[in-house]
């Protein structure tokens, strides 16, 4: 399973499945992070503790293991 | 007679008659407290970071026969309970009594927007939208059609723009308009399968004839959703026994429809595919060319890898640097104005106590205090240019990698920065924690970081021990070495007071933009208001009570006694010995010193005279009294400073090396200040945090003391 914190920086990949439970999953998707969103990656900050992401005209950043419950595939 | 009773009410209350009530909503940063900033002079602070507008506030203006209230909530993506925010917003939307809302959305990121919008229009209450950021929408060359978007929504729509105050009347209009009209139900459709159960469980609630102030549409889209409140009204209706299994197998097609098994999910994606629809209707966008945007340009630098952290530790540097170096410009003549101050004062009060009160008591020590004044205007408009540019959520991404393995949140470093100016701000801008466990942590370590308050203590210690080459090294030290404390004590907390699951972070990166000078004038003053006033009412008070307890009881039988004896004396030295003799004297006889004599056992493991655990205590009112209280009690009068050569002598003579380390460490980490307990105690939300706060730090500090303490002894 390829999660959206195995991108690379500058890759375009579409959102497959939330492996979130509820709330946080809830809070994914209020920011548009939902099933068949082209996301692309912006950025990792130091040790790739934190990655930035775009989404629609939107930047988020998420934490390491929030990337890792975002199944995706390359597009 | 019922006739002229009506039209008596009319005359006597004609606004009531044309009140309007509007809730304000929209998602973090799109511009709603600049809105209303715009549309009436109210100065509400408007920052670039998501989570500014913590509580609602309520904004009263006339605008021509209409009396508005508009009620200001946080911002919030969607309808959810996840923040404070969150919860403030939906609650006032489901529960409070109000006329109409005014959806601000972002044009320029209008499919985002229109999340929260559509999750509005299902809740049968009159909307208008506001398109907020027009003017940018044009530069970026985005074309919205608001006519065609008003007819396909079914509500109005109105190009504003709270930058340029375009569009507000119109605005203003349309809200009027609408309020005067019958409600009409937006038209928000769903996809097929969606409106297929909706239209049964609507047959149901028909056939039955539910009551309801909602329409049964409304109703039967909350029941879809899994809502709560919806749920708990029906449940004890005769007719849910027959709705629920209904219900089930409405779930049941419509998950399977979307291919999920959360409902919620496949209602999210309903909104979001209706939302795509309308955006490719009504936004023509000239550019596709997809270039990078100014703000990607920026954060390639600012957010760096390697990079961005020292980006960071610059700015903070400048701050700090022009914080005291500027900061200490008008120093010197603030004090020198509260001297002239208190001696012009005194001298017009006869009565000898009433003028020590007022003189050595009130104005010295609300003087203290004005003093750091510059330093927190520097440090405020340092914070608000941070906060409305967008930089503020660039270093939580930045630092929340090195946060999270203490425990910590990536945006808990701005109430920790802040704490090193004062703790009172700083416990204020924990607010911008989302989750109360993580906010709760961030307030119990704040004051680790050593606020400006406590640098007179150390200058004074650093002084008095160490060679003047090596006393900027350990100031130095102390603040480095509190900050490490700190962020060990928060991990410290984290696995056994505050356990829990991890706080998730996500949170968006809004775009850059320029400050406005406005702006940061109004949030600077408020700030710097809030400040001056404490120091009027609570410091003042603290400082009568410091003052009554340093001086009474009297005895005046030591008065008289080395009245004599002063007079006897021949030389102008003796007379001043004998004069701080006797004022050391009254002190231990005094209520304060009482009491440091009463608390010295407990103090004795530290290495600690009465009167130094007397100025411990006086210290708990503020730190800035710390100093006054030693000068006091080593006998050279109330009126010293921290670069006092006689009183730095008077401490390195009567005091240990051992017991000054462990001083100065108790200092490092005990509650900052009586005022900022209160606000800690507001902030937390309840006042048994406090108890828990005092128990901390206290426990805390007397723990590092007491090895400090023996440490220095053994090795030195």
């Amino acid at each position: 399973m390829k999660t959206l914190f195995d991108c690379h920086k500058e890759c375009k990949v579409r959102i497959v499945k939330l492996h979130a439970k509820d709330d946080l999953k809830q809070r994914l998707i209020s920011f548009g992070l939902m099933k068949n969103a082209k996301v692309e990656v912006l950025e990792h900050a130091p040790a790739k503790s934190t990655i930035e992401v775009k989404i629609g005209k939107m930047r988020i950043a998420l934490r390491a293991q929030e990337a890792e419950l975002i199944e995706v595939e390359e597009v | 007679m019922k006739e002229k009773n009506l039209d008596q009410n009319v005359k006597a209350c004609p606004i009531i008659a044309n009140h309007i009530k509007v809730a304000l909503v929209g998602q973090p940063n799109v511009g709603k407290s600049m809105l209303i900033n715009s549309v009436s002079n109210a100065h509400l602070h408007v920052g670039n970071f998501s989570g500014v507008t913590v509580d609602k506030t309520e904004v009263l203006f006339d605008y021509g026969n209409h009396h508005f209230t508009v009620v200001d909530l946080p911002g919030t993506y969607a309808f959810s309970d996840y923040t404070i925010e969150e919860r403030v917003t939906h609650d006032y939307l489901c529960a409070e009594e109000y006329d109409i809302i005014i959806n601000v959305v972002d044009s320029t990121n209008l499919e985002k927007n229109l999340q929260l919008t559509s999750e509005l229009l299902t809740m049968s209450k009159k909307v208008v939208i506001a398109l907020n950021m027009s003017d940018e929408a044009d530069k970026e060359g985005i074309k919205l059609n608001a006519e065609y978007m008003s007819e396909l929504l079914g509500v109005p729509c109105i190009k504003v723009s709270a930058a340029t105050k375009e569009g507000i009347e119109e605005l203003i209009q349309a809200v009027v308009t609408k309020y005067e009209m019958p409600q009409i139900n937006p038209k928000l459709v769903f996809s097929e399968p969606v409106e297929e159960e909706i239209a049964q469980i609507v047959w149901y609630l028909d056939k039955h004839k539910y009551a309801a102030t909602n329409t049964h549409r409304n109703i039967a889209i909350n029941l879809l959703k899994n809502n709560k409140k919806t749920y708990a009204r029906l449940h004890d209706n005769p007719i849910w026994t027959e709705l629920q299994p209904i219900l089930i197998e409405a779930s049941k097609h419509i998950e399977l429809h979307h291919d999920s098994d959360d409902i919620k999910e496949a209602f999210a994606e309903e909104y979001n595919s209706f939302n795509r629809g309308v955006v490719a209707e009504v936004v023509k966008q000239k550019t596709i060319v997809e270039k990078k945007t100014t703000t990607e340009k920026i954060d390639n630098i600012l957010i760096h890898p390697i990079f961005g952290i020292p980006i960071f530790l610059f700015f903070m540097w400048t701050l700090f640097q022009l914080t005291f170096e500027i900061g200490a410009i008008p120093m010197d003549y603030i004090d020198a104005f509260f001297g002239w101050f208190g001696e012009t004062i005194g001298a017009t009060i006869s009565n000898e106590d009433i003028r020590s009160l007022i003189v050595d008591g009130v104005i010295s020590g609300v003087g203290a205090v004005v003093l750091f004044v510059p330093n927190i205007i520097i440090l405020f408009i340092g914070i608000a240019l941070l906060e409305s540019t967008g930089y503020m959520s660039r270093v939580a991404f930045l630092l929340d990698g090195f946060f999270h393995k203490f425990g910590l949140h990536g945006q808990s470093f701005i109430p920790l920065v802040t704490g090193f100016g004062c703790s009172i701000p700083a416990y204020m801008s924990a607010r911008i924690l989302k989750n109360d466990r993580d906010r709760l942590l961030t307030l119990f370590i704040i004051g680790f970081m050593s606020c400006g308050a406590r640098l007179p203590v150390y200058v004074l210690f650093a002084g008095a021990f160490f060679s003047p080459e090596m006393a900027g090294n350990i100031l130095f030290l102390i603040y480095i070495s509190g900050a490490l404390l700190g962020i060990m004590a928060a991990k410290v907390l984290k696995l056994t007071a505050f356990k829990g699951v991890d706080e998730p972070f996500v949170m968006e990166m809004p775009k850059y933009r320029l400050p406005s000078l406005k702006l940061i004038y109004h949030t600077v003053l408020t700030k710097t208001m809030m400040y001056l006033k404490k120091a009027g009412t609570f410091i003042a008070g603290a400082a009568m009570l410091v003052w009554f307890l340093s001086n009474y009881p009297h005895n005046s039988l030591l008065e008289t006694e080395y009245a004599t004896k002063i007079e006897k004396a021949q030389t102008e030295t003796a007379k001043k010995k004998l004069q701080f003799s006797l004022d050391e004297a009254l002190l231990e006889q005094s209520y304060l010193g009482r009491i440091g004599k009463f608390s010295e056992p407990m103090f004795e493991p530290l290495g600690f005279d009465w009167k130094m655990s007397v100025a411990l205590q006086t210290g708990l009112a503020a730190k800035e009294v710390v100093v006054s209280t030693l000068g006091v009690l080593y006998s050279l009068g109330g009126d010293v400073d921290a670069e006092d050569n006689s009183l730095m002598g008077a401490i390195s003579q009567n005091i240990s090396f051992a017991s000054a380390m462990a001083f100065i460490v108790v200092i490092m980490i005990y509650l900052p200040c009586l005022a900022a307990s209160v606000v800690f105690t507001r902030e937390a939300g309840h006042i048994k945090y406090f108890f828990y706060l005092f128990a901390f730090t206290s426990i805390v500090a007397y723990v590092m003391a007491f090895i400090t303490y023996n440490l220095v002894l053994v090795l030195v």
